[in-house]
Order: structure tokens, then C-alpha cells, then sequence
């Protein structure tokens, strides 16, 4: 049966339309001589479906229009950032000087290499005013663990290590406590205030002896600056702690003020967020982590360094620098293909243009703030940075929850908000136009979620039946987690 | 006869002699919305009052299940490994969880009777 | 600046309409004594042209593997990418989509990891697999992590000939004070020597196969043993072409495989960005560390698919999740399964098949070479050369001789 619906294909999974007899490259002929592998050879059938290439073509492409995308439309997505990747990153990161090099290649034919790492690295230090910066993390939540792993190798170097808690307030990423509780901290929930900032009493009141440190994200997941943060890393060094910064949200601030004059120990970067490095359906991602003088020592290695314009790899934990790492996070040393995207944009921006990046992104934000609050209802008063929160109470007595308003903006040609996120807002709805969307777009989206919130009142039903113009409909996630099929496997023949 | 407590976080056991049935509450089975797993203790495994002894999952949260009362499980209700959404359609009767050796009924002081549980969930 | 949309005319009209003079009046939360607009000692914007020019000359001081003969391995290895991969990849729906947690408009994103996670168990042997994590090392310690939850047990025991590297990461991530990890690193592999580590104190034994000397084993002994008191066999894998030719994992009675999946569809990279690959038996997917999607269907009846048994993940189970992962390599694990389907189960095998038969040729020419003692008895497509003098010295001493034609690589 033909199941297309105009430029939307039906595709089947490439084990239907792939053949175990068919393959899409040319190799050379094999001489067929002895094999050396010993006991463990083996010729049996894997069960591998090929294709030729204008198949495996027709079938990627037919895939890939089922997919939203930033360079198709605006993606709201609060508290992931996704902004415009530039196509010059991209050919930078194919530069065969990066793409193909090893990672154990002699030093002395990798120096470009260890130079960029060592480039991207100056411009992290500057960019924050911190002391330090590790490269090595494959993404920020491996960022996050280094920060606070950093912290707890400082607590042990002091021998403070029965410091075992960690405050993270009530509106952080899921990462933060999950992270804190992974390194055996004992982590206890601060409170928000009634203008989604950190509750200062309440931070206060949750200090004693046992203080290692606390997590904040700056500006906050409701989309504020905390404004007592200057207060609060004064107070947590006086009490013995560190401050660890979650950066997911430094492109708010990038080249409009840095980090390190909040009195910040640790902070890791998400590149994608900040210097636009594509989040490519969910990953690679990287996420260098920057440290103050009081944790520089512990970074994790490998280190790059530049004697005079050249450049070594410290990797042998007996080596002075690396005394009192916490060791080694991964294989090798990062994420070297995502350091040249973000070189890329970071050099085509330069100071000027990344202040006028955070600022834009705020006046973004700000603005669809001052247009959309006449028919949505702000969580909190006042201005707001990259990205502004909304409650769920315009949607009260409709009948229509935060989960069918955002489906229904799907049909209006727009992937949804985040939603549901941060937790300390009833329905919340969280939206981050970023900076590279123009005020036209912003103007067409404005006038399109008016339209939806007009439509409540009339015609409530239709947001609960949305989204209708998709490739597929609402799917049934209880069944998929009730009985998993995670995998293609061949029917069962039926026997005659 | 049987006697029935429950606690703050909407569990209930079924006290019989020494013997106890735990389950979750129809409050907390509609909190929960659909119910897709559930990770049952082991057999044979002793749990204090209080602390976590299993978690029911459905497709948007886990929960942990703190146990009632101290003591030794000596039964799990395994037809639930196919079936989670029993709790959902039967949580008082045959979505339990399993059965406890109660090894301190002076423990049962610090739970609540129906009425008290009735009056924390605003019924 | 090229990549900005607003005019200072809609900068003007807009600050109108939000009710403001200045830009920093938005700004008004950030404490007094914090300079906004401080000074940074970088550079102002620059061109396109420009910026090509400074990231080629630094990109030029590399020695690339297409310039030379080159024959590193250890974890990261040079193969022929088709060129339909990286088109595919740039796809601007791929390239520029957010994790796919809206089913209905990343269906694309969606089906083609759950060809993935099936072309992933297939080829480890194994039941189920997730949509991939950071790299192989990440992979090997979180099944570590995984092993120690599944089995309420502490103890580690790693082979000898596991990389070095993996086994520092892993001494990393999962050491608390509890734990006791069992590594000494040398090139003996001995599997009784492995097996009287073994007791019922042991959550897990991992195992690089072929080793990171290049060694191919068969495990089945040590996995019927490590099963008999309860521990877990972590296979690991570097070199993922290797499984054209050997047995599978799972074939050897592997309980979690953690594979390093650059091999495939993914360029060098100088170490990253890679593709961790992670497959496990059906009775243990619950405690799978990352994303995972499932088949299921829409409100019509229509089959589609979703992420699933998101619970166990960091953004539901804050601090009781099974690991802080958010993301995954999602576009490695494009590269890597578009890569594996123009290959197929023929390509696959060949590709094989060529590595190692090129191993081989090598392996001839080298073990009557005076001076050099080839130690391997077996191998897939690396061994290890004990050569005459300081090894680092005569790797630095061979990359001066570049200048003699290059060799293709496969």
C-alpha cells in the first residue's frame, strides 16, 4: 500500500529495503591467504543489510525530511540554545590538517594541532577571566563532572573530605544533582524565591561544617541573572566551599561581562550553546570546563602547553603539573573537531561581535517578552535575559494542558518550546529565540502563538487532537516502555 | 482479622499476624499515571522501615517505594513483570507488591490509619 | 557581522516596544561591582576569507595521514570514508536538529538510530543496544558502572592488555572509596591466570579483544567461569572492523560490549569526536546507561518510534539516575550507520577481511627483519614491533622519512 503523503515518503527500515547480498562501495580483491586470528575466527552470518549508494542516498534523504531543523525554521528550545551553525565551521573542521590526524601521532608532526588547542584555550581564559581551562571533556555534562570532581580532589588535597554536601537550588538541569550524587555528595535542594532567584536566607541557612560547595546556573533556568551571586561566592568561600557555575547559559553573557569577576571556581562550556558548534540530532557535543587559581592544580589530564611557540602534551601524571590532577577523563584529548568550529566562530566574531551576540540574544528574548505578554502569562516580573518563562496559567480552564499547546505549534510550522522545564514552574513553558533569528521571524512567531492562545476559547479540541500535519501522529510512549522493541529483527517464518 | 496502615509517601501494608502485603495507594497509582515497570526486591533480602525497597516506573517519573516495616521479603508478586498496569487497575488487591516478615510491630505505631491517610490526601 | 540578522533600526524599534533606552538596563540583576562591557585582549570580528586563511596555516603545520605512509592504531584508526557519508551527515535536518524529543517532526532522527542500535547488536552479538555514548573509554567505564549496579558488587578486574587509557578513564569515573580495581598493565594475556582472579566478590572482568597489542582471543572459557560465580564479562572492542571476522561477543558468552565505533564513518579527528558503542543482553536493558528508542505506534496505528525508558536518565531521576549522560554522539552514529549500511554484511566482511590481510603482508616483511621481534601469535590488523633502540626515538626518527610515496589505506 502507498503510504506517501506528497513531498513526505514513507520509508521502511533499512533492514526492509536493504538486501544482505548487496553493498554500496567498491573494494579491492582479496588474496584470500591464511587467516591469523587464531580460535576466535569466525565466518558466520552477521545479518547486515547493504545498500548501493543511490539507495542509501534515497533512503538518508527520504529520513531526513521527518526532521524539524534550525535551518529550516525558528526552534524555540529554551535552555538549549539553538541558534544558526555557520557553514565556515564546518569546512574548517574538514581542513584534512584536523580531520585526519591521529591522536598518537609524533608531537612533532601534530604541532598545529596542540597550537589550536592551545588558541581555543586562551580565548576560553579571556573570555571568562579565569585561571585555567581543561579542553577534555566530551560534552557538558562530562564538563560538569570534572568541575566537581575538580572540587572534590581540592577537598581531599585539604583533607576536608568529610565536606559532603553540595546545594543545588530547585530550578537546576537535572545534570547538577545527578552529577553531585554520582561523586557521592550528599546533595540538598535550595529554594527559589518568588522572583526565581536563589532564596539568599535559605542558602545560608543550609551551611554548616559539611559545606563542600554549591551549584548554580548563571543566568538561572528561568532565565534571570542571579543577582546575589556575588554574595553568595563570597560567603561560600568564608565558608570553607567551592562555587561551581553550570556555563549552559554563558552565551547570555559571552563578551558583556566575564564570569570570573562573580567569584566563580569552576564552569563548563557546551560549545554548541555558546560558540555554535551544530547539536547534530544529539551530540558530539564538547564542553571545555574553566577553573580559578584555587582549582587549577587538579585539572584532569592531558595538558597542552607552549614553550615559547612550541607546543607539548602532558600526559604522565608524574610530571609536576599534573601532581594533583583527578586523572584522566577519556581516550585521547577531546573533542578536537568541535575546537575548530568553535575557533571558527569565535574568530569570525571577535570581541566586538560576541558582545553584540549576548546582547542581541537578550533583546531578543526581552522583546518577545514585551509582545507576547498580553496573551501569555510570564512566570516572573521584570526583564529577562536569552530566554523567557512562561506559566501555564493562560491555558487555565481551557482544558488544554502545556503539552497540547506545544503539539499544536508543530502544526502552525514550529518545533515547541521547552516545556515542562525548569520544575518550579506549574506548566512551564521556556522559550530562547537566540540571536540569529530576525525580527521578522520573530514577528511571524509572535503573531502565530497569539493566533493559538485566540484559538483556545473557540476551538479547544483541535490542541488536543495536534499535531495532524506530521509524518506521523501522537505516538503511544507507554506501550514502548511497557514492552521495549529496540531493535529490527526478522519475523518469524511462519511454518507451512 | 486484617488490619490495614498506610504511610506519608501512599504506601499501605496488610497486617496479618507476622505476615504483612505491601502495596501502593489508588492515589498514588493515579499520580503516577501508566505504570511501565516495576523492580520488585529480592526474595530472602531484609529492608528497615522506611527505606527503599522498590521503584515503579511509568513513562514520565520513577518512584521509590519505601517499605512500611522492617523485615525479611519472602514473597514478590511477580505477575507484575508482565503486567505493571495491574497497579493501576487493582492497587489495593492483586497490584501488591510483596510480602514482609514483620520483625517489630511496634514500628506499626509510626504509620497512619485509613481515616489519617484519608484526611492527608484531602479525600 | 555576517551571522546577525537585526538592524540597528530594529534594534531602535524594538527597544521602544520593550520600554528601554540602553541595552544594560536588561542587565540590571548583575551586581554593581560587575563591569559590564569590561575589556578583552582579543581581536575584533573578522572575514570569512579571513578566518579560512588563519585556520588553514594552523591546520598546514600538521602532518596529515593522507601525506604519508602511516600506520597508527591504538584505538583510533585510518579508514577510506565514502564520500555519501559526510554528504549525508551535512544534511542541514541531521546537522542542525535538536535531540529528538518531539517524536512527531524527528521521525528521520529517530528510525535511523534504531537502525543503528540493530546494526550495533548484530554485529557485538548481543540483544539490545543503546544510541551510542561519547567514545569507546566512556562506554568501558560506564559498563563498568553498569556491571557494579546489576551485580550490588565492587570489585573490578581488568585484563592486562586492556588499553592503558581505558583503564585510567575507568579508574577515574567509577573509583570511590569502596571500590578495588585490579589492573596492572603487560602484554600477557592468560586466561587462567585471569580466572583465579575471579570469586563471588567480583561485579565485573572487562576484556579488550583483539587486546591493545593486537592479540585475538577466544573467551568462552572465561565467560563460562566468570558466570559460575555470578561476575559479569565486559567485552571491549577498538576496532570494530575486527568484528567482520571474528567471533562476536556475544558469541563468547559477553554480558555488556563496550566498543570504541570511529571505524566507521567517522574521520581521526586527532581523538574526537568519536562514537562510544554499547549492546547488552535483553535481561539487563533497564540499567543501559543513555538514550535508547523504541518502536511503537501513533494514534492511527501507524509504527513509529520514540526515545524510551527515559526514566533511568539524569533529566527525570536527578540524583538517582543511572548516569549523569545527556548527550550522545548523534552524528557520529549517522556517519557510522550510513557508513555500515553501503558497506553491508558483504562489504563488511571484505573490508575485513583487506585489514587483515594487509596486517599480514606487513607481519611477513617484519618478522625477518633483523633487529625487530614481532611479538604477536595472532592479530586482526595491528601488532606490536619490539624495534632496536628507544621506541619514541625511532617513531620520531621514522616520521622525519616522510617524503617516499604514500600507501592507500583501507
Amino acid at each position: 500500500m502507498n503510504k506517501n503523503k506528497g513531498l513526505d515518503h514513507d520509508e521502511q527500515l533499512l533492514f526492509e529495503v536493504g538486501d544482505i547480498n548487496k553493498t554500496g562501495v567498491d573494494l579491492d580483491d582479496i588474496d584470500n591467504l591464511d587467516q591469523m586470528i587464531g580460535d576466535s575466527f569466525s565466518e558466520n552470518e552477521i545479518g547486515l543489510a547493504g545498500l548501493s549508494e543511490p539507495e542509501t542516498i534515497r533512503h538518508y534523504v527520504r529520513l531526513s525530511r521527518k526532521n524539524y531543523s534550525i535551518d529550516a525554521g525558528l526552534y524555540p528550545l529554551g535552555s538549549c540554545t539553538m541558534k544558526h551553525n555557520p557553514r565556515l565551521n564546518e569546512k574548517m573542521a574538514r581542513l584534512e590538517g584536523f580531520s585526519d590526524i591521529h591522536p598518537l601521532q609524533p608531537i612533532s608532526t601534530c604541532q598545529g594541532a596542540l597550537e589550536l588547542i592551545d588558541l581555543i584555550s586562551s580565548w576560553l581564559k579571556e573570555l571568562t577571566g579565569m585561571a585555567a581551562v581543561t579542553m577534555t571533556p566530551k560534552a557538558g555534562a562530562q564538563g560538569e563532572l570534572c568541575g566537581m570532581m575538580a572540587i572534590k580532589q581540592a577537598l581531599l588535597d585539604r583533607n576536608e573530605l568529610n565536606r559532603k554536601v553540595v546545594l543545588v537550588p530547585d530550578s537546576a538541569h537535572g545534570t547538577n544533582p545527578a552529577t553531585a550524587a554520582f561523586l557521592g555528595f550528599e546533595v540538598k535542594t535550595i529554594k527559589s524565591n518568588d522572583k526565581g532567584l536563589i532564596d539568599f536566607s535559605d542558602f545560608k541557612d543550609n551551611i554548616d561544617e559539611n559545606f563542600a560547595g554549591v551549584m548554580i546556573t548563571n543566568p538561572n533556568t528561568c532565565g534571570l541573572f542571579e543577582t546575589d551571586i556575588v554574595k553568595i561566592s563570597e560567603l561560600t568561600h568564608k565558608s570553607g566551599g567551592y562555587l561551581y557555575c553550570d556555563g549552559a547559559n554563558f552565551n547570555a553573557v559571552v563578551g558583556k561581562l566575564k564570569p570570573g569577576d562573580l567569584g566563580i571556581d569552576a564552569m563548563h562550556i557546551n560549545l554548541h550553546k555558546t560558540f555554535s558548534t551544530p547539536h547534530g540530532g544529539g551530540g558530539p557535543g564538547s564542553g571545555p570546563v574553566v577553573f580559578s587559581d584555587r582549582l587549577e592544580k587538579f585539572c584532569p589530564t592531558p595538558l597542552v602547553k607552549n614553550i615559547k611557540g612550541d607546543f607539548i602534551l602532558v600526559e604522565d601524571s608524574s610530571e609536576k603539573d599534573l601532581a594533583k590532577s583527578f586523572g584522566r577523563l577519556n581516550v585521547f584529548h577531546g573533542q578536537m573537531g568541535m575546537f575548530v568550529r568553535a575557533m571558527s566562530y569565535m574568530l569570525s566574531h571577535g570581541a566586538d561581535g560576541l558582545k553584540q551576540v549576548s546582547e542581541d540574544a537578550v533583546l531578543n528574548a526581552n522583546y518577545l517578552r514585551a509582545s507576547l505578554s498580553s496573551h501569555l502569562t510570564p512566570a516572573f516580573d521584570g526583564f529577562c535575559m536569552h530566554e523567557i518563562l512562561f506559566s501555564d496559567d493562560f491555558l487555565k480552564d481551557t482544558g488544554v494542558e502545556t503539552l497540547d499547546f506545544a503539539k499544536a505549534m508543530i502544526d502552525e510550522g514550529y518545533h515547541p518550546m521547552t516545556i515542562y522545564f525548569p520544575l518550579v514552574i506549574h506548566g512551564a513553558l521556556l522559550v530562547e529565540p537566540t540571536e540569529t533569528e530576525s525580527k521578522q521571524s520573530l514577528d511571524h512567531f509572535i503573531n502565530t502563538l497569539c493566533d493559538l492562545v485566540e484559538r483556545l476559547k473557540k476551538d479547544s479540541d483541535s490542541f488536543k487532537a495536534a499535531p495532524v500535519f506530521t509524518p506521523i501522529r501522537r505516538l503511544d510512549e507507554t506501550q514502548a516502555a511497557r514492552k521495549p522493541v529496540l531493535r529490527w529483527k526478522e519475523e518469524p517464518l511462519i511454518a507451512v | 482479622m486484617t488490619d490495614i496502615f498506610y504511610t506519608k509517601d501512599h504506601e499501605w501494608i496488610k497486617v496479618n499476624g507476622d505476615e504483612g502485603v505491601v502495596g501502593i495507594t489508588s492515589y498514588a497509582s493515579e499520580q503516577l499515571g501508566d505504570i511501565v515497570f516495576v523492580e520488585l526486591p529480592e526474595k530472602g533480602n531484609s529492608f528497615d522501615q522506611g527505606k527503599d525497597v522498590a521503584v515503579i516506573e511509568s513513562v514520565k517519573a520513577a518512584s521509590e517505594i519505601y517499605s512500611p516495616a522492617s523485615g525479611e521479603i519472602f514473597e514478590t508478586n511477580s505477575s507484575l513483570e508482565e503486567k505493571p498496569e495491574i497497579i493501576n487497575e487493582d492497587p489495593l488487591d492483586s497490584g501488591w507488591l510483596y510480602k514482609i516478615i514483620i520483625k517489630n510491630k511496634d514500628e506499626l505505631k509510626n504509620l497512619m490509619s485509613e481515616e489519617e491517610y484519608k484526611k492527608l490526601i484531602g479525600a | 557581522m555576517r551571522y546577525l540578522p537585526l538592524t540597528n533600526d530594529d534594534r531602535k524599534n524594538m527597544k521602544k516596544i520593550i520600554g528601554i533606552n540602553d541595552i544594560n538596563e536588561m542587565f540590571t540583576n548583575v551586581p554593581k561591582e560587575v563591569s559590564l562591557d569590561p575589556k578583552f585582549n582579543l581581536p575584533n570580528h573578522k572575514t570569512e576569507m579571513e578566518v579560512g586563511k588563519i585556520l588553514s596555516e594552523i591546520a598546514n603545520k600538521n602532518i596529515n595521514s593522507n601525506q604519508v605512509p602511516f600506520f597508527l592504531g591504538a584505538g583510533a584508526y585510518k579508514h577510506h570514508i565514502p564520500a555519501t557519508v559526510d554528504h549525508i551527515i551535512q544534511r542541514s535536518e541531521f546537522l542542525t536538529s535538536y535531540t529528538p524529543y518531539q517524536p512527531e517532526i524527528s521521525q528521520g532522527t529517530l528510525q535511523y538510530l534504531f537502525e543503528f542500535q540493530t546494526q550495533v547488536s548484530l554485529i557485538t552479538g548481543m540483544d539490545v543496544s543503546n544510541a551510542s555514548m561519547y567514545d569507546g573509554s566512556t562506554s568501558t567505564a560506564e559498563a563498568v558502572s553498569m556491571a557494579k549496579r546489576i551485580t550490588k558488587r565492587n570489585k573490578v578486574v581488568l585484563s592486562p592488555t586492556l588499553h592503558p587509557q581505558y583503564a585510567e578513564v575507568i579508574n577515574t569515573l567509577i573509583s570511590s572509596n569502596e571500590d578495588e580495581i585490579d589492573y596492572e598493565f603487560s602484554e600477557n594475556f592468560e586466561v587462567e591466570k585471569l580466572i583465579s582472579k575471579i570469586d563471588d566478590s567480583v561485579s565485573c572482568i572487562v576484556v579488550q579483544n583483539p587486546d591493545f597489542f593486537g592479540s585475538c582471543h577466544s573467551l568462552e572459557q572465561l565467560a563460562e567461569y566468570a558466570h559460575s560465580k555470578g561476575t559479569l564479562l565486559i567485552v571491549v572492542v577498538n576496532e570494530i572492523i575486527s568484528l567482520g571476522m571474528m567471533k562476536s561477543p556475544g558469541e563468547m558468552g559477553a554480558d555488556i560490549v563496550a566498543c570504541e565505533g570511529q571505524s566507521l564513518g567517522n574521520p581521526l579527528n586527532f581523538g574526537g569526536p568519536y562514537i562510544g558503542l554499547m549492546s547488552t543482553k535483553d535481561k539487563y536493558v533497564r540499567q543501559l546507561p543513555g538514550r535508547i528508542v523504541g518502536e511503537t505506534i501513533d494514534m492511527n496505528g501507524e509504527k513509529g518510534f520514540v526515545l524510551t525508558l527515559a526514566t533511568r536518565e539524569q533529566h527525570i531521576r536527578r540524583e538517582k539516575a543511572t548516569s549523569n549522560i545527556c548527550t550522545n554522539s548523534g552524528l557520529c552514529s549517522l556517519a557510522f550507520t550510513i557508513h555500515l549500511s553501503l558497506l553491508g554484511e558483504m562489504g563488511f566482511k571484505k573490508l575485513s577481511k583487506l585489514n587483515h590481510e594487509a596486517a599480514i603482508k606487513l607481519y611477513n616483511k617484519l618478522k625477518n627483519l633483523e633487529g625487530f621481534e614481532v611479538k604477536n601469535n595472532s592479530f586482526f590488523n595491528e601488532f606490536t614491533v619490539k624495534v632496536p633502540i628507544n621506541a619514541s626515538v625511532f617513531v620520531e626518527k621514522m616520521a622525519e622519512k616522510r617524503n617516499f610515496s604514500r600507501s592507500s589505506s583501507i
